[in-house]
């Protein structure tokens, strides 16, 4: 039986050091993804077979190049949160689990920093 | 707990022993669609980072990208996105306590399916007429 009281087991968000985060943060971007996904879908679909140039000139658009940073971040974010989900459903071996976690992290933060340089490279006239 | 001997204890049942229902496998195809699109976001940077490179670069990236193969893979990913989308709003309209009626969630599964497939057609053929 535990002594701790309910107030003291509430403080400090728990042995997991984090509350309803976790769970916010996936619906917070779900929301924000919805219409962001509906510009990337167009944009993808549009420019598949165009030239450089053309590329590049869509993207020099500064409403284009938000739009763009707006959907990375928060679809990276999303991405984060629903792999950590998946790892944590089916790798149980507590250092794969951390390798697998780790790797999660890196990929998400890779994909989101090398398509934001971009856009921002071809946004500031690269 | 890591490092204490344990007998091997029962298991509950797995999916296995489930007949196939149509709102298990939609749940199911939430999390493979999540995971592929995971990986076509990297596909999306490396696209966009050609652009910021070099057109000689580009032009080798989007020679697979605009190929019938990486087309047919955009169209896969569109699908998903479409589907993990409305799968979503599902989640959402869950979330706030409502839509639990049986019949109900049977109607917005079949909807998502239908949905999904109906909604990528539109968005190819919108951007293609377009373009």
């Amino acid at each position: 039986m535990s002594m701790r009281t309910p107030l003291g087991k509430v403080r400090g968000l728990g042995s997991a050091r984090s509350g309803t985060e976790h769970f916010w943060h996936q619906r917070l971007t779900a929301v924000a993804n919805v219409p962001l996904i509906l510009f990337l879908v167009f944009f993808c679909v549009a420019h598949v077979g165009s030239s450089q140039a053309d590329m590049t000139a869509a993207i020099a658009n500064p409403l284009v190049a938000l739009m763009l940073v707006f959907t990375i971040i928060s679809i990276t974010w999303h991405m984060r949160l629903g792999m950590q989900v998946i790892i944590e459903d089916y790798v149980h071996s507590e250092g794969t689990k951390l390798a697998a976690l780790l790797a999660n992290t890196f990929f998400c933060a890779a994909v989101a920093l090398i398509g934001l340089f971009a856009v921002l490279k071809i946004s500031f006239g690269g | 707990m890591a490092g204490t001997p344990m007998k091997e204890r029962p298991l509950s049942p797995h999916l296995q022993v489930y007949r196939p229902m149509l709102t298990m496998m939609m749940s199911i195809v939430h999390r493979i669609t999540g995971a592929g699109l995971y990986f076509g976001m990297a596909l999306f940077v490396w696209w966009l980072f050609a652009a910021s490179h070099s057109s000689a670069y580009f032009d080798f990236v989007q020679g697979f990208i605009g190929s019938w193969f990486g087309r047919l893979v955009l169209l896969g990913f569109t699908w998903a996105l479409v589907h993990h989308a409305l799968g979503g709003l599902r989640h959402l309209l869950w979330d706030t306590g409502r839509g639990f009626d049986l019949k109900l969630i049977e109607v917005l599964a079949k909807g998502n399916l239908i949905g999904s497939l109906a909604l990528t057609l539109l968005i190819w053929i919108v951007a293609y007429m377009v373009r």
